[in-house]
């Protein structure tokens, strides 16, 4: 794998929306080459748009997006997309080291070639030379998910877009996932920018956080952002940011009878992801009206 | 009429030629029939084929040119009507059973030979003139490129549409692309096996291989072996037997090979297993142990909101 360093992204008084639905607007952000940004919020406040905007997949409605200075291109060499994980189907005719594969050429003209030395790279790089023969299917979500990475580090992008990475894994794939974003990152100065429901399992290899919600948002460290006054500001009530250990939990975003302006269905259908943090706040004392669940 | 006299003649080296490229067509769509879960669409396709070529029959006397036309109208309906592939499936039934009616209603006008109709359903390869079997080359030779054109794009939007759209790939239009090389292939194989007995070249032959291989490239080649094996095995054998039609032993050596294929598939590829459970092969820490879900804190409950706010964002 070669290392062609990171891409710097800009934002600047960016706005979505899908109608009159507002997703996110006047957003304001600069990503410098090799940082690591975290997006979190709630579901259908346009994390998973964000990173199709990035992609270039959605134009914004209003504001500037670049990358490196140039507007995202569709399709772009210098972008790795991870997309929400979806399990491979058990009987589906490709092997892992195909799935890498097409990461690297599978958007050109063509056949398949039998051998492709990036692929094999980004799988070492990943460690998962031992599985990459097996049907994609067969393998666990922790292995698949490795593979999936591999495809969208296969490319050697200069900006990783992930989207939920850890969503389906257990804690043990959480970790050594994780582990293998943040040496790669390193070694390569990638820009990262990562969609998640919970910040804790990346906690430590995070540079910013840029927290959507209800049409607002908030950016800074981890530490100014996941606190009890800017949350409380930008969801509009009371919310607690308990630190636990190393642990960060938020509480207090449910209980409204209200759906406010950056709702569940605002996302549509981007944000598939049914986030296991939608359960954490149920059952809080003190929270007694915990809808919400979908 | 002996086994090597009817070898002899054009019009049985004709048709071995052509079953043979049809069958390149069908054995090469065929895996991603199979990945694409499109099995439905190639039934609807053929069905409709025949609609066309009654049509065809009543209107130019001509089977192939209304089968064609048949079945590159219903790829367009069904790209259109069946965008979703939830809603795909209840289209083409719709479709299908419409077109079916049609067909039978333009079967009753034909007042030609009756075994027109016959042949329309269950192939007669042998029937087909000379400028007929110009147009089956064509059909095979343009599925055959079009495939070798678009076939890693169309491979990655069939495994991980999502990713490949991410990539560049223009996933619908790709979709519409393999409706129409479908259509083609359809066509062509209705001429070989009917209407009826499509999908034993569209579909057995890429299931089958599926069954012995992950490897795409090894699927694609055993899934053409395997249509060409059934096509010409079985024109051969209906030459051996002549009061058996064709069609009959063509499905039966396409079923016999995915039988087989199944038999052995599980001693090829899926009984192996690979890493064992969840990164037991990777580096994962043993250490961690995750406790009930109830106790372990979690940051976030993202989906729930509190009331309407007024507050401007902080920056």
């Amino acid at each position: 794998m070669n290392g062609p360093g990171g891409a710097d992204v800009a934002l600047h008084a960016a706005t979505l929306r899908y109608g009159r639905h507002l997703i996110w607007e006047d957003l304001d952000l600069e990503v410098a080459p090799g940082e690591r940004l975290a997006v979190l919020g709630p579901n259908g406040a346009g994390k998973t748009t964000l990173l199709k905007v990035l992609l270039g997949l959605i134009p914004l409605s209003a504001g500037t997006v670049t990358i490196d200075g140039r507007p995202p291109a569709h399709g772009s060499e210098q972008a790795g997309y991870l997309a929400q994980q979806r399990m491979f189907d058990p009987d589906l005719p490709i092997r892992g080291r195909d799935l890498v594969q097409l990461g690297v050429d599978g958007h050109r003209l063509g056949l398949p070639r039998a051998h492709c030395p990036q692929a094999e790279a980004a799988i070492e790089a990943v460690g998962a030379g031992s599985y990459a023969s097996a049907p994609v299917g067969r393998l666990s979500g922790g292995q698949q998910q490795r593979l999936r990475i591999a495809q969208a580090l296969a490319g050697g992008p200069r900006l990783l877009l992930c989207d939920e990475p850890l969503l389906s894994l257990d804690p043990a794939s959480q970790q050594s996932v994780t582990a293998l974003f943040d040496d790669y990152c390193r070694a390569h100065g990638t820009t990262l920018v990562l969609v998640t429901h919970e910040i804790t399992p990346i906690a430590g290899i995070i540079d910013r956080v840029l927290y959507v919600a209800r049409g607002r948002w908030a950016a800074g460290s981890p530490d100014t952002v996941m606190d009890t006054e800017t949350l409380s500001a930008l969801y509009g009530s009371h919310i607690d940011v308990i630190r636990v250990h190393d642990r960060i939990v938020v509480v207090g975003e449910g209980g409204g009878p209200h759906h406010p302006p950056g709702g569940s269905h605002q996302g549509h259908g981007h944000d598939r992801g049914q986030g296991r943090g939608d359960l954490d706040g149920g059952g809080h004392p003190g929270h007694p009206a915990q809808g919400g669940h979908r | 009429m002996g086994f090597g006299f009817l070898l002899a003649q054009p019009f049985a080296q004709h048709a071995l030629l052509a079953a043979a490229l049809v069958a390149v067509a069908a054995g090469l769509i065929s895996p991603f029939v199979v990945t694409r879960g499109m099995a439905f669409a190639v039934h609807g396709t053929a069905e409709l084929a025949f609609t066309g070529a009654a049509a065809g029959l009543l209107v130019a006397n001509n089977a192939i040119v209304g089968a064609l036309v048949g079945s590159l109208v219903v790829a367009a309906l069904i790209a259109t009507l069946g965008a979703s592939p939830r809603e795909r499936d209840s289209a083409i039934g719709s479709i299908l059973a419409f077109g079916m009616g049609i067909g039978i209603l333009l079967l009753g006008f034909y007042h030609g030979f009756a075994t027109a109709a016959t042949n329309i359903l269950f192939g007669n390869i042998f029937g087909v003139s000379g400028s007929q079997l110009l147009v089956l080359l064509a059909l095979g030779l343009i599925v055959v490129i079009v495939m070798a054109i678009w076939y890693r794009p169309l491979l990655f939007a069939s495994i991980d549409p999502d990713t490949a759209e991410a990539r560049g790939v223009p996933t619908r239009r790709l979709g519409l692309l393999f409706l129409l090389v479908l259509a083609l292939t359809v066509t062509g194989a209705a001429q070989v096996v009917g209407t009826l007995l499509v999908l034993s070249l569209a579909i057995t032959p890429g299931a089958a291989a599926q069954r012995l291989s992950a490897s795409p490239l090894v699927v694609a080649g055993l899934s053409i072996l395997f249509a060409i094996i059934a096509a010409d095995g079985g024109l051969l054998m209906s030459f051996e037997i002549t009061t058996v039609k064709a069609s009959v032993f063509i499905t039966s050596i396409s079923f016999a090979l995915y039988l087989l294929a199944r038999a052995a598939g599980p001693a090829l590829r899926g009984r192996r297993r690979y890493g064992g459970p969840e990164l037991a092969a990777d580096d994962a820490p043993e250490t961690f142990v995750p406790g009930p879900a109830a106790v372990q804190p979690r940051p976030a409950a993202p989906g729930q909101r509190g009331a309407h706010g007024h507050g401007q964002p902080p920056r």
